[in-house]
């Protein structure tokens, strides 16, 4: 599924030596698409998009909380959350936890997301953001935990719930602990969904395998960055098994939009405001939250449901009520 | 039923000689008859101890054995009863995942599973059990209408995973998985699902969010082919067999790991050797499952459910 996690994929490196404000060692930036050379701090002030050809560099988790949030308003969570070994994974070389070591001190992160929460405009949002230099954004169960922790405080403080992907799809060395990341996440999306709180998914290049077949597909309202590879199966899957050759860019943002998958495409400049528009639309109704959060009110809550759902069954309404049931 | 698989040669080297024997029939000489006795002794001694030392390598040639039973065999020695639903009222009908509404035990169920197709014709028209889109989109469909009916949802898994193609982009794979995901999550009816074969990645998972997981002895359940993660780790599929027992992937090690809730025995060397009775002891394992989850009224089943998916994947905190 990490297919497009294994780095061959072309992406980007010069954002690898530049953090936020941090200067660049080089002055020149070379566009890996277009092969402009752009200069560091044009390319910067252009928010790491090739002024010629438009590319969207990829950005660190961090970078994409700065470009996204009101200054300041970050708040992270479970920073220190690490990965296990639950399979003791046997590697041929290096064990799991080596590659972790290694990982982190190489990123400068503890795992391939990070969460928290913050404002956009000053309109308050639990988020999780994924980051696609740790093991090519690997979803394992520190990655699967943090996205379900990021809806559990959105329905905890009826907060909307934004999730920024970018991944390889699900990381190998924790085997089916990984993919069953796949179903905690969704299983806790539902309980959002009944509780109708929103969720937004922007989705990032790249993203492929379990991240693309769970979360990142289920929001109310889905995003993706311009040219962003967004696909199950990687184009190196696809022309592997099937054999053929795709053109450059066959599945990307801009395809899934065209076939329906996602509701628009958003140039980095404008996400923020995307995201502000998006959040005074889908705010959560004040009156609504007294209503849920009285004790005495869940039982007839769950009734009301219930009946409006017989005349017509629309999904959401399905089982609706349940969010109280969690202890 | 034949030995065919390669570590399987000593016992397809027993056989032959056992088979040899059998043919002289009446003109079997006394001496000749011991000797057929201790050979099916032996054949039966060395399999068991074959099998009960299988590599995870083994078991993944094995869950992938051609003769297995597959989906349409397991309804057909398990049911009643069985009508088959096509569609998914959208766009087609994928033949990669069957289901309908079955008898099982006396009791409606509605049965879906993934199915591969035996031999050249019916590999081509089931897909080899890969899915579309479609295949997900039906499933979903089956599902709601027997939360509608209140029937309990059997899911038999055998996949090496949703298929990757580009139409398969075009029509949305990861929509679709993610929606059967959703809809599992959160259905209010009881589901059990069983691993008959290969539990391959995503498109297994897309139809095994349940409240309770089994598998057969020697099926496994991947979150990538082993073949697929060799290349994604070591860049190579030789190193395959290594993957395969890196990431834990037969029912064993995953019954002995808690993230599976039964272990249903096989027949002495494979479910292949003897359809009927995997048939029986996977019938007699949902029977009893079923019996249990029916007597949970429906709204602690959910929570429970989503309980045991949110409790998945150890972590820890540096210090």
């Amino acid at each position: 599924m990490a297919k497009e996690a294994a780095g061959s994929s072309g992406g980007p490196q010069p954002e690898r030596s530049s953090g936020p404000g941090v200067a660049p060692d080089n002055l020149m930036v070379k566009c890996p698409k277009c092969k402009e050379i752009l200069y560091s701090r044009d390319w910067e002030k252009n928010l790491k998009v090739c002024s010629r050809c438009n590319y969207h560099f990829r950005l660190t988790a961090h970078e994409r909380v700065s470009l996204l949030l009101d200054p300041g308003s970050f708040v992270e969570l479970d920073a220190a959350m690490v990965s296990v070994d639950p399979l003791n994974f046997v590697s041929r070389s290096q064990s799991y936890t080596e590659k972790l070591q290694e990982e982190r001190a190489k990123v400068g992160l503890n795992e391939a997301a990070i969460r928290g929460y913050g404002t956009i405009e000053g309109l308050p949002l639990s988020l999780a953001v994924m980051d696609f230099r740790f093991i090519g954004g690997s979803m394992g169960s520190v990655v699967g935990e943090k996205v379900t922790r990021a809806i559990e405080l959105g329905l905890e403080r009826r907060w909307p719930v934004l999730v920024v992907s970018t991944s390889g799809g699900a990381r190998m060395q924790e085997g089916f602990y990984s993919l069953l990341q796949m179903a905690k996440t969704v299983a806790a999306l539902a309980r959002l969904s009944e509780a109708r709180i929103p969720y937004f998914s922007l989705i990032t290049d790249p993203t492929t395998g379990g991240v693309t077949a769970s979360f990142a597909m289920l929001g109310d309202v889905i995003l993706a960055e311009p040219g962003a590879l967004i696909a199950f199966a990687g184009p190196r899957v696809i022309e592997q098994f099937m054999h053929v050759k795709l053109p450059e860019g066959t599945v990307n943002s801009e395809f899934v939009l065209q076939h329906g998958m996602i509701d628009a495409v958003v140039h980095r400049r404008e996400l923020r405001a995307t995201l502000a528009r998006l959040l005074r639309l889908y705010k959560v109704p004040e009156a609504e939250r007294e209503q849920r959060s009285a004790p005495a009110a869940q039982s007839s809550v769950e009734a009301a449901t219930l009946l409006s759902r017989q005349p017509s069954p629309s999904r959401a309404e399905v089982g609706g009520g349940q969010d109280g049931l969690r202890s | 039923m034949v030995y065919d698989l390669e570590f399987e040669k000593p016992l397809a080297e027993l056989e032959k000689r056992i088979a040899s024997l059998q043919r002289k029939g009446e003109r079997l000489r006394p001496e000749e008859h011991v000797q057929l006795q201790e050979y099916e002794r032996e054949l039966r001694r060395r399999t068991e101890e074959i099998y009960r030392g299988l590599t995870a390598w083994q078991t993944v040639q094995v869950a992938r054995h051609k003769d297995r039973p597959y989906t349409a065999d397991f309804i057909h020695l398990m049911c009643e009863e069985f009508f088959e639903l096509h569609g998914d009222r959208r766009v087609g009908d994928d033949h990669a995942i069957i289901g309908g509404p079955a008898l099982f035990n006396g009791e409606p169920v509605m049965i879906i599973g993934h199915e591969k197709g035996r031999g050249m014709r019916e590999k081509m028209y089931h897909n080899n059990g890969m899915p579309h889109p479609e295949g997900y989109h039906k499933a979903i469909r089956l599902m709601e209408q027997a939360e509608k009916f209140g029937y309990p949802v059997i899911c038999l898994v055998d996949t090496q995973g949703a298929f990757p193609g580009l139409e398969d982009e075009e029509r949305g794979q990861g929509s679709a998985i993610a929606a059967s995901l959703y809809a599992m999550a959160r259905l209010r009816v009881p589901i059990i699902a069983a691993v008959i074969g290969e539990g391959g990645s995503g498109g297994a998972l897309a139809i095994s969010v349940a409240d309770r997981l089994l598998m057969l002895e020697y099926s496994i359940y991947t979150v990538a082919a082993p073949e697929a993660a060799a290349s994604i780790i070591w860049r190579d599929k030789v190193y395959a067999p290594q993957a395969a027992e890196a990431m834990r992937i037969s029912a064993r090690e995953l019954y002995a790991l808690g993230l599976i809730d039964e272990l249903v025995p096989e027949p002495l060397g494979g479910a292949h050797h003897n359809h009927r009775l995997a048939a029986e002891n996977l019938k007699a394992a949902l029977v009893h499952h079923l019996q249990e989850l029916k007597q949970i009224p429906v709204d602690r089943l959910v929570q429970m459910r989503y309980e045991k998916y949110r409790a998945v994947g150890p972590f820890g905190f540096a210090s």
